[in-house]
């Protein structure tokens, strides 16, 4: 279970990223964080993965406050960050120091199968596509068996049809173990495709707008027409009024 | 993968002879054979360049005679020891002020000023404090290899994507494995770099700190034999730095297809 307890986050330049964040997610939950940028969205993703520290508040991971990366938490961000110098075996083994050698093998054997990149064990990460990278990228956040992943906009820099091949994967992956998903994202389809639950942040400061759960049966078809009237909502929360910014200034 | 076949009527020549590795040695070989002909006819003067033959001969008389060895080993001699002082104290502080931002406020901008002096308008106050023995020599070649491996060390480690940085947090490194898994290997293209740079300075300077002051070496042998219009001898010293430049080279592109072969700079299989 996470728990977020009145998060505030407050940068060292004063700017006020967060304010007042609460927020429960169920073990198995599937949850995107939407909103323009400036939002604090990403900030808020990494108070959970225990790279930032807010200023107020505390998030807490199966009632222990998170001060460090978590290893129960696998991360995934929007550039697959492979160790240039490392094989994809040895990229996905990169955080299981600490097991036998044999283990890290089968380990890394189950993932490569999972991500459909078996052949590819021995390439260097200047050989693989963008979404071979970040298929891999993937791979080794769930070789350490997380109960938890955090993705932070992991889709973005892809083109469109790899965008949906991957998210479909993960829905896939996570059919299959159903860790906890929160995902941040811009992008209001990917959030309806995979979420249980969008919360929709709005900036200055950033702020729970509205929470959204969305019921829809999966697969979910991206043409439906409830899909779509979802979409118009979620858009309509997230105030994407041109020249808003302008006129309040 | 897809292989890509040359259109080519004597494609089974193409693959029987291994042209890529012979055309780059026709235009040298075609150069010295008209430096040959044009000496044996008498076009240049022996004073001015002599022939290739008479290159080679001077160059197995003194191999023969011992003196080509002397002055080679107490050159090499001197290359190494310069070498490993600077290239030490390079290292020391690339490392330094790369992983510590204070290091850096302290050390880089005096570090960066001394660069700025060209370190062979030092000569002659190098001579003052040494006098022309060897010292001066290798303080001079230290000098010269330091800072090509300060700098490309230092930057080295300043321009490794932070998001690699940031997975070692994620992992839970600490800092000697942060340092021995993602700095150093992240670093080590540009570090490679800074030794190529190095080993061309190291060079450099030997040259002309052994032709200003010096009783041995290669560069004393040169001006030696300019004193007794020995052009021969003084093309075979020539020679003998290219040659060891070019191995210093090499060795330097063998390392980096050892060591990194990940990176861009070098091509798969």
């Amino acid at each position: 279970m996470l728990y977020i307890e009145n998060v505030h986050k407050q940068f060292d330049n004063g700017l006020l990223a967060l304010e007042g964040i609460d927020l429960a997610i169920k073990p198995g939950e599937v949850v995107s964080l939407v909103g323009t940028s400036g939002c604090g969205k990403s900030t808020l993703l990494r108070i959970v993965a225990g790279l930032e520290f807010p200023t107020l508040g505390a998030a807490l991971i199966d009632g222990e406050v998170i001060t460090a990366p978590h290893p129960k938490v696998g991360l995934i961000f929007q550039e697959a960050r492979l160790m240039p110098w490392l094989t994809v075996a040895e990229n996905i083994q990169f955080g299981l120091k600490d097991l036998p050698r044999l283990e890290q093998q089968w380990r890394t054997e189950q993932v490569l199968q999972k991500v459909h990149l078996t052949n590819f064990a021995e390439a260097l990460p200047r050989q693989l596509s963008g979404g071979m990278a970040q298929r891999v990228a993937i791979a080794r956040a769930l070789v350490t068996q997380p109960s938890m992943l955090l993705l932070d906009e992991p889709f973005s820099a892809l083109d469109a049809f790899t965008r949906t091949q991957l998210q479909d994967h993960l829905l896939d992956i996570w059919a299959e173990d159903h860790p906890t998903l929160l995902l941040v994202t811009h992008d209001v389809e990917e959030a309806l495709v995979l979420s249980d639950r969008i919360i929709v942040l709005r900036p200055h400061p950033g702020r729970i707008h509205r929470e959204l759960a969305i019921e829809l049966p999966r697969p979910r078809r991206r043409t439906s027409l409830e899909f779509q009237r979802l979409k118009e909502q979620l858009i309509g929360d997230l105030d994407l009024t041109p020249g808003l910014d302008l006129v309040k200034r | 993968m897809q292989t890509i076949r040359r259109r080519n009527t004597f494609s089974n020549l193409t693959t029987a002879i291994p042209w890529d590795n012979i055309i780059p040695w026709v235009m040298p070989a075609a150069l010295i054979l008209l430096w040959q002909v044009l000496a044996q006819i008498g076009v240049i003067n022996s004073r001015i360049l002599p022939a290739p033959t008479e290159v080679v001969q001077a160059a197995i008389r003194l191999t023969l005679s011992g003196e080509l060895f002397k002055h080679v080993t107490i050159s090499a001699w001197r290359a190494v020891v310069g070498f490993l002082i600077g290239g030490s104290i390079g290292l020391f502080f690339g490392v330094l002020n790369g992983v510590s931002r204070p290091a850096e406020l302290l050390a880089d901008s005096s570090i960066q000023m001394v660069r700025n002096i060209p370190h062979l308008a030092m000569i002659p106050l190098v001579i003052l404090w040494f006098g022309i023995g060897d010292e001066a020599r290798i303080f001079l070649v230290a000098l010269g290899v330091l800072f090509p491996i300060y700098v490309n060390t230092f930057y080295g480690i300043r321009a490794i994507d932070p998001g690699l940085i940031e997975m070692g947090r994620v992992y839970g490194l600490n800092r000697r494995q942060l340092f021995s898994q993602i700095i150093l290997p992240g670093a080590l293209p540009s570090m490679l770099v800074g030794l190529r740079y190095a080993l061309g300075n190291m060079w450099l300077t030997l040259i002309v700190a052994e032709t200003i002051a010096a009783s041995s070496g290669i560069g004393y042998m040169a001006m030696n034999a300019r004193e007794f219009m020995q052009t021969d001898v003084v093309v075979v010293a020539i020679l003998l730095y290219a040659l060891l430049g070019k191995l210093a080279d090499s060795s330097v592109r063998w390392l980096e297809k050892v060591t990194i072969a990940w990176h861009p700079s070098q091509n798969l299989k």
